[in-house]
């Protein structure tokens, strides 16, 4: 929490006049019983009806000030809060941004998202409802209290024992409930999950006919949850009937030991009428303390969570180089490249050797978990290299800028992911001022031209989030196109055709080789057939390179790529051949 | 649906608890009256002590004896009213529950395909939570707060007509204070949402993808728009905070005016009267007056709950009252000794009625034979699975198992019949074990290891740390794409049934260990009915009849040798994997 304080800078007149306008408010609000009492003994009781309209527009008076104080408070304190939020908001997003993989995979996406939203949504209510409450809830308790004193001594004592009594019962039931609070959150997780989980597997579900077990199974959760729910329910039914025992047993109280006082003449009975209202003022402070109390301690929560992130320091510093780099060195150079992630027990990648001449293609093949994606993703520097050094034109990755080197490579990943807005503006990911010409070529070779075309709108067609109105394939395709308005020296294609059939694969790749001043190109693949033709292919098993060499050098060479080969073509190879 | 029709049904759900809805009501309408006793009994009290000397201590005592009785009484039917409210609550939420759960179950795929697991999920948590809070709570504090209302006029009426007067006149100023507040600050709430909403969109979006954001050096774009955004929202939220926090403030004020008036007039009558109205009296209708204009304000709140709460009830009961899947026909018939000849005569379907899909289908499948469906990405090849497995019903024509009509069978019958891998694995919550016997819980402990060996799934299942008992998550982080497709193909290689539908059922599965599954496949579709979606060209060669499809039509339908012969689709999707 205390991390987060610096954002409250620029508004510190605003946290201090806030809460102080409130505490304003609350003490002309305390002296409301006492003119009261002013009425009943001297205006009464004196028959003086002139004092008592006096003493009538001095309560206006003091409700007018009390109206100013407060509205003055709750713009202060909205302001603070508001400005203070969007400013974390603002920090964390910023910060986020300048996080390498490696602290993004640690944290992961969904509790950024988490932390970005509905936490310092909590902090925010947190700290306008602390700025507004927090000194005015004890005040007018205490307050209230020490009011009673000024009163009588003798009375007031109930106060002493009455308010230690309240906050036993409102915050013991908080206490118990609050751990069972969460019970009854897993208890409601749990169904969640289970409806979760019947919708997105409702095929599997319906194939096996198991409608009638999956209805058991959830009337199961359902039923813990109620079980859960009841025994908190039956807590805190107690709290309205205990306070409510508690305020009027005292007020009898207050009102014998008041009877007492009045008739030895130490205090008159407008006096007692005065006890008797600050006890009835107590109640209703002490449940909005306990309410804010739990605000508080959520928020205090957030706070935390929010701060965690924000001391998350990116691992990798950023290098100053902002040249293009040696123009006739390789384009991509790995030299005893090795590297561990964060928290795995083993290397994903050891001792890799491999230089790539410019404009040729690189084929990169290997089994699920070879560290094939690993590989690639040392090329734009998203991971740093534990051993060894990583080359792009003649300089080690480490020594650009992230914008000079990213921006000389185009890498489709393997999950392709499109944002809200139109193909227009997806494409423009690649470069903000492309024109529909150089928009419409990276589509024609991404082999995405003829499905675009048929969109309503062609280049203004609506993408929703992630590109859910696209089919996996199409998706695919756009984010080639993508990465191909970018012009980039290297295009990486991290087995981003896996929705694509054999024909549009093969084509894909006729028309990358067919551009005029071809990128440098890196196909990873699970598939043979499409790096068959490669300049040379690195072959990967268990994070080390099995083979390295043109696909006919490795057929004879390299164990592992004839039992790939082998496994995808030989078959066909063959039939291919009966049939022709 | 309209309001009128929404209570009707609510009505309907609460009518299940009739007599604890009776007992419930009972309790609060005693507990409201009680608590509005008290401060007639405290004033009582207090004029027992009218100055020095003029105490009546046995008058007192009497009254402070009837004061414990009545908090007696009052706790003990809080107590009873709040168990009872907890228990209709909590169990009309439960039986609503179970209700959209029983329909989920009984949906047809069609609506389920076609609304986001999110928003149904919402719909059963969410929705029913706020409607279960805002209406069972909301009536009840609807009850006691008009309760409240009515008897308060009613005593103070009793004590004093004029001063009830000014209270009666003054009081509803304040709702439209507050109604009036609503309002303004409606449109505020609403442009907060909305640019909240914006936000948060965003924010999804961009940290969701941080990784493509980064690869694109799109950061600093993305800085942009957020802060523009929070910005606007920072704006938003200011307004539409503050001025919905004038409300208390100013209904407080309000207050204070009524309870000034009260004061006023009360004691000129108590002057006037001399003593007709005793100061014990006013003391009593001083703390009405306080009290009165409370549930005013609760109940304004209590309506825009209750609004809320029929919106939810109106959504969950869209759900329930959806149309189920066409019931099964009474004498429908359980396949038995299924031998897997299908018949598929001049079949129609489409999704939506303006795109036809699937045009007189024709189709004879003998026992044992296998039918593999090809074509490019996306186009269509999984409809005709979700009309084999009757996930949806055709819209001409007819599908026959075994010479009887798919409509006329059970349908567990009929997709028990089927064995069915789809690309998209699912895997329920629960063990590897539960997963795999899905299909036939009576498997013996060597049974499901000899499958599991089959489809290679045993070498990696054995070196988890709980083997077959290791539990899988609803996200099955800990098991990879290839892992769970290996589960999934175990589960049908366990259950053996007479059909089989492979859908991509092997496209996540590196192709060394592919190549193994596919002898023990082989083996499998021995003898049995198979449908197989592939693009591996060497499992298509090798069936029977090949579907050729292209943009949800059947365009060739024949074997290998014929269709290359035709020289159409399929010879130049089968050549192009050779293509350079």
């Amino acid at each position: 929490m205390k991390a987060l304080f610096k954002y409250f800078k620029g508004y510190g007149k605003e946290c201090i006049l806030g809460p102080l306008f409130k505490l304003l408010e609350a003490s002309f609000e305390l002296l409301i019983p006492l003119v009261v009492v002013q009425i009943i003994d001297v205006g009464i009781a004196e028959g003086d009806k002139a004092y008592i309209v006096k003493m009538c527009l001095i309560m206006v008076a003091l409700g007018i000030i009390g109206l100013v104080c407060s509205l003055t408070a709750q713009f202060f304190s909205a302001k603070a809060a508001v400005g203070f939020s969007a400013r974390v908001k603002q920090a964390l997003f910023h910060h986020i941004q300048g996080l390498s993989y490696s602290e993004i995979d640690t944290i992961g996406t969904s509790t950024m998202v988490t932390r970005m939203t509905s936490d310092i949504n909590q902090l925010q209510s947190g700290v306008n409802l602390t700025l507004r409450l927090f000194l005015r809830s004890p005040f007018i308790v205490f307050g209230a209290m020490i009011m009673a004193f000024t009163i009588n001594v003798k009375a007031a004592i109930v106060f002493v024992v009455v308010i230690p009594l309240l906050s036993v019962v409102v915050y013991g039931i908080m206490l118990l409930t609050i751990p069972m609070y969460r019970k009854v959150q897993n208890a409601l997780d749990q169904v969640l999950s289970r409806t979760r989980a019947n919708l997105t597997g409702v095929r599997v579900i319906r194939a096996f006919s198991k409608e009638e077990e999956e209805i058991s199974r959830f009337e199961k959760a359902n039923h813990e949850l109620v079980g859960i729910q009841t025994a908190v329910g039956s807590i805190s039914a107690l709290m309205n009937p205990l306070t409510f025992a508690i305020i009027n047993v005292g007020i009898i109280w207050l009102v014998y030991r008041g009877a007492v006082q009045v008739d030895q003449g130490i205090i008159t009975q407008g006096e007692v009428v005065a006890l008797v209202n600050y006890m009835s003022q107590i109640l209703i402070e002490l449940i909005k303390l306990a309410n804010l109390i739990i605000t508080v301690t959520k928020a205090v929560a957030c706070a935390g969570r929010i701060s965690g992130v924000l001391q998350i320091q990116s691992s990798m510093e950023e290098g100053a180089y902002d040249d293009k780099g040696v123009s006739d060195a390789f384009a991509v150079e790995f030299s005893d490249v090795s590297i561990r992630y964060r928290n795995a027990s083993e290397e994903s990648l050891q001792g890799i050797h491999l230089k790539v001449p410019k404009g040729s293609v690189v084929g990169i093949i290997g089994g699920t978990g070879s560290g094939k994606t690993t590989l690639v993703n040392l090329i734009p520097r998203f991971y740093d290299v534990t051993k060894g050094t990583v080359r792009v034109d003649g300089v080690d990755v480490k020594e650009y800028r992230y914008h000079a080197l990213r921006d000389k490579i185009g890498i489709v990943p393997q999950k392709s992911v499109l944002f809200t807005g139109t193909i227009r503006s997806n494409m423009q990911w690649g470069k903000k001022d492309a024109t529909d010409e150089e928009i419409m070529k990276a589509l024609e070779i991404a082999q995405a031209k003829e499905f675009v075309l048929q969109k309503d709108g062609v280049l203004d067609a609506e993408v929703a989030q992630g590109g859910k109105n696209f089919s996996g394939g199409q998706r695919q395709r756009l984010a080639i196109a993508r990465a191909l308005v970018k012009r980039p020296k290297i295009l990486i294609l991290d087995d981003s055709a896996s929705a694509l059939d054999y024909a549009t694969d093969a084509a894909l790749r006729k028309a990358i080789r067919e551009m005029e001043d071809p990128p440098t190109l890196f196909i990873v693949s699970q598939r043979t057939a499409s790096m068959m033709h490669a300049d040379q292919i690195l072959v990967l098993e268990d994070g080390e390179a099995a083979g390295l060499g043109t696909h006919e050098e490795l057929l004879k060479t390299c164990e592992v790529y004839k039992e790939i080969y082998d496994s995808q073509f030989k078959k066909e190879a063959k039939g291919g051949e009966a049939n022709a | 649906m309209r309001n009128r029709d929404i209570i009707k049904k609510v009505l309907h759900y609460i009518s299940r608890y009739w007599g604890l809805l009776i007992l419930s009501l009972v309790m609060a309408a005693v507990s409201a009256l009680l608590a509005l006793v008290l401060p007639i009994l405290t004033g009582d009290a207090i004029d027992m002590i009218v100055a020095k000397g003029q105490v009546d201590f046995d008058g007192l005592s009497k009254i402070i004896n009837r004061m414990l009785t009545v908090i007696g009484v009052t706790i003990i039917a809080q107590y009873i009213m709040n168990t009872c409210n907890n228990k209709i609550t909590f169990d009309v939420v439960r039986d609503i529950r179970r209700e959209a759960f029983d329909k989920i179950e009984r949906l047809p795929l069609s609506y389920i395909d076609a609304h986001p697991a999110g928003e149904i999920v919402s719909r059963v948590i969410a929705d029913v939570d706020q409607f279960a809070d805002g209406l069972l709570m909301g009536f009840t504090q609807l009850f006691t707060g008009v309760l409240t209302i009515i008897g308060t006029l009613v005593l103070m009426f009793r004590i004093n007509v004029q001063v009830t007067l000014i209270v009666v006149l003054i009081t509803p100023v304040s709702l439209f204070v507050a109604a009036f507040i609503a309002k303004k600050t409606y449109d505020m709430f609403r442009l907060q949402s909305e640019t909240r909403a914006e936000q948060t969109t965003l924010i999804d979006e961009m940290i969701g993808n941080e990784k493509v954001l980064q690869a694109f050096s799109y950061e600093d774009d993305a800085m942009e728009q957020f802060d523009e955004i929070n910005g606007r929202l920072q704006k938003a939220s200011l307004r539409a905070i503050f001025f919905s926090s004038t409300t208390n403030p100013s209904t407080r004020f309000v207050n204070s005016l009524v309870y000034t008036g009260v004061a006023l007039a009360g004691s000129m009558t108590v002057i006037a009267t001399g003593g007709a109205l005793t100061v014990g009296q006013l003391s009593c209708l001083l703390s009405y007056a306080n009290q009165y204009t409370k549930p005013f304000n609760e109940i304004s709140g209590v309506i825009t709950e209750l609004q809320n709460a029929i919106a939810c009830a109106g959504r969950i009961f869209e759900l329930i009252e959806e149309d189920p899947q066409i019931p099964e026909a009474e004498n429908a018939v359980t396949l038995h000794d299924v031998r897997g000849s299908l018949k598929l005569e001049h079949v129609g379907f489409s999704y939506v009625p303006e795109r036809s899909l699937i045009e007189d289908l024709n189709l004879t499948v003998k026992p044992g034979q296998r039918i593999a469906i090809v074509g490019p990405t996306g186009c269509g090849k999984t409809t005709l699975i979700n009309l084999l497995m009757r996930f949806y019903d055709v819209n001409e024509g007819s599908i026959a198992v075994d010479g009887t009509d798919i409509r006329e069978m059970t349908r567990k019958s009929l997709r028990t019949s089927f064995g069915m891998v789809l690309q998209e694995t699912w895997l329920m919550n629960g063990t590897i074990r539960d997963n795999i016997i899905m299909g036939k819980p009576d498997a013996t402990e060597e049974e499901i290891v000899a499958a599991a060996k089959a489809s290679h799934a045993h070498s990696f299942i054995r070196r988890l740390e709980h083997g077959y008992d290791t539990v899988i998550g609803e996200n099955e982080g800990t098991l990879s794409q290839g892992q769970k497709q290996l589960i999934c193909i175990t589960r049908v290689m366990l259950a053996l049934p007479p059909m089989l539908i492979l859908d991509e059922a092997t496209s996540s599965i590196d192709t060394r260990t592919e190549i193994k599954i596919q002898n023990a496949f082989a083996r499998m579709m021995q003898g049995r009915t198979s449908f197989i979606v592939a693009h591996r060209l060497s499992t298509i060669r090798e069936a029977d009849i090949i579907l050729v499809m292209r943009d949800g039509h059947i365009v060739e339908q024949g074997n290998h040798e014929s269709l290359l012969e035709q020289d159409g689709f399929y010879a130049k999707l089968y050549n192009s994997q050779f293509e350079t």
